[in-house]
């Protein structure tokens, strides 16, 4: 037990002391979502019908949360791919510490940098005219701390399945971007076709979004959520849970 | 009963077999070389004993564990340096230490002296906070060697540790690896595809294609091959074979100007040989077999000397180009 929290411990200090030490990588991560909002949302603001009750650039601020944290957590888990190519994981798989504890690790890796992410993008509510209360904060905080623990544990889930570097492109183009689109961060989910929102069931970033919103507009409106709460971190919760143990049987499976 | 214990060991990989059969003991404090071409089975033999892969059928035991059965207690008795770096280029070195401390559970008050002991053991303790990516391949090496023994591992595996480093950085880390059954009293299971570095082990296994052709200690395999040849310069060829035959009572027969005699025992040959032929004699050469000869004299084919490190090489700088392109 004592051996497993070192284990954990020292896998997200060692993920956390390299994210500090690439600022680079806090740059442009911070750059994509700013993209989004300002530039996307500011420019749709002016085409979207002011009757639907608030500006878009309002309506889409709890999608690029989300945004935000789906990429991080999932680019944070993928370095999984780059231990096994760099044979950095091997010298965590010698070790003897249960299988568990370096998924855990690695997820909460995950949840501890894209936290951060999404706290930066939080304190930008006043610029895009939103006004949040200490406790709207406080429940944003917790809500990305799970869904980036849930898409962390669904990245390492990916990076488990991809050998090399060359599916990088792969997981963008076909599970990342299809996952932000088809989690109602940019438009209410009502909007997609049948077909498409059997998608938005099973992406643990819809319920992501939607938690995000119940914490941003506490009044029901037109273009706020569509869930109740309970039910958004139910899902997460679930979903983390069988990330989880899917990605630690597969780890702990010899070749 | 021997420290590693490894009884017709088999592991395939869809049709090919990679290892084939392998049975062998390893006594504790030894040096066992593992010795072969690339793609003989010696990284495959060595991913199955340290629980990273499980084998076909056979059985592999390590200090009484069984490697299947009880994978974590194994690790605990092991330490390993990859035949690719292992590191994280990130990191400073003590940083890639400490994070080993921490994976192999070592206290608070050890970590520190043994992680300091370890550098000055290597001779990197003056560069312990630079990170890893401004180190030389030999420093690297090292570096990994020196972690591989802060958990006070009781056997070492290195696979291929001296492979793609220069002659220098090759003879400076075998002079730490030498030191170490004695300094940390720890049994060394090495590989390797270079014949002269196998000469430090105390047992040798020839593996080739899967299966072990030949094993005993470095002299005994040599004896395989017949004894040693010494090769004589003199003033006087035809006189100097003459006495050779009449006083000292030996084979000789010259070929290119030189003399030649096979001799069992060379190096007790030549003091007798030069007082017999005096001031005749312009130069002496002895020549021994080598491990090389061995493993020519049982496949009929020489170890092929590879230059794995520039591709290798290339091949990481292309990766971390597209590292930090595909991040940006």
């Amino acid at each position: 037990m004592r051996s497993d929290i070192n284990a954990i411990y020292v896998i997200v200090a060692r993920e956390f002391i390299k994210f500090v030490r690439e600022r680079g990588r806090l740059i442009s991560a911070i750059a994509r979502p700013l993209l989004w909002l300002f530039l996307v949302g500011g420019g749709m603001t002016k085409l979207v019908s002011p009757d639907m009750g608030m500006p878009y650039i309002q309506f889409i601020f709890p999608g690029i949360i989300g945004m935000t944290i789906l990429f991080s957590s999932i680019f944070s888990s993928i370095s999984i791919i780059w231990d096994k190519e760099f044979g950095f994981m091997k010298e965590m798989l010698v070790a003897p510490v249960s299988r568990f504890s370096i998924v855990i690790g690695k997820a909460l890796s995950g949840t501890v940098v894209s936290t951060i992410q999404a706290v930066v993008i939080l304190m930008l509510f006043p610029f895009v005219g939103l006004k949040l209360g200490i406790e709207q904060i406080a429940l944003v905080l917790c809500i990305s701390l799970m869904l980036s623990f849930c898409l962390s544990t669904l990245g390492i889930l990916i990076a488990v399945f991809y050998e090399n570097l060359e599916s990088f492109s792969v997981i963008i183009n076909f599970i990342v971007m299809p996952m932000f689109f088809l989690s109602g961060a940019m438009y209410p989910v009502k909007l997609l076709p049948q077909v498409l929102s059997y998608f938005t069931r099973i992406n643990p970033l819809t319920y992501g979004v939607d938690a995000l919103k119940h914490a941003v507009f506490p009044e029901k409106k037109m273009l706020t959520h569509d869930f109740p709460l309970s039910f958004d971190i139910a899902a997460i919760v679930i979903l983390s849970v069988i990330f989880v143990a899917i990605a630690a049987y597969v780890f702990e499976r010899r070749k | 009963m021997g420290i590693i214990k490894v009884e017709s060991l088999t592991r395939k990989f869809g049709t090919i077999t990679a290892v084939d059969g392998i049975s062998f003991e390893v006594q504790k404090g030894t040096i066992f070389g593992f010795l072969g071409p690339n793609g003989a089975g010696k990284t495959t033999t060595i991913n199955i004993l340290c629980t990273l892969l499980s084998p076909t059928s056979g059985m592999a035991i390590i200090d009484e564990h069984d490697c299947m059965t009880e994978p974590s207690k194994v690790r605990n008795k092991i330490g390993i340096v990859f035949q690719d770096n292992t590191l994280d280029k990130e990191l400073t070195a003590y940083e890639n230490l400490l994070f080993h401390a921490y994976l192999y559970n070592i206290s608070k008050k050890e970590r520190k002296t043994r992680i300091e002991e370890a550098l000055h053991f290597v001779s990197l303790y003056d560069r312990k906070d630079e990170p890893v990516k401004r180190y030389s391949g030999g420093m690297k090496r090292r570096l990994e060697v020196a972690r591989s023994i802060i958990h006070q591992p009781k056997i070492l595996f290195l696979d291929e540790p001296t492979l793609g480093l220069d002659p220098q950085s090759r003879a400076n880390l075998w002079e730490f690896i030498s030191e170490l059954p004695k300094k940390q009293d720890v049994t060394i299971f090495m590989t390797t595809h270079y014949m002269e570095e196998a000469e430090i082990c105390d047992k040798i296994a020839i593996i080739d294609k899967g299966r072990i052709i030949a094993h005993g200690s470095p002299d005994e395999l040599k004896k395989m091959v017949g004894g040693d040849v010494i090769y004589l310069k003199t003033r006087d060829n035809a006189s100097a074979i003459s006495d050779i035959r009449n006083i000292m009572n030996l084979e000789t027969e010259e070929k290119n100007g030189e003399i030649f005699i096979s001799v069992t025992r060379g190096d007790a040959c030549i003091p007798e040989l030069i007082s017999v032929l005096s001031d005749k004699v312009i130069s002496v050469r002895l020549q021994r077999p080598t491990l090389n000869d061995v493993f020519l004299k049982l496949t009929g084919k020489a170890i092929r000397a590879e230059s794995v490190s520039g591709g290798d090489e290339l091949k990481e700088s292309i990766r971390s180009y597209r590292r930090k392109f595909e991040k940006g």
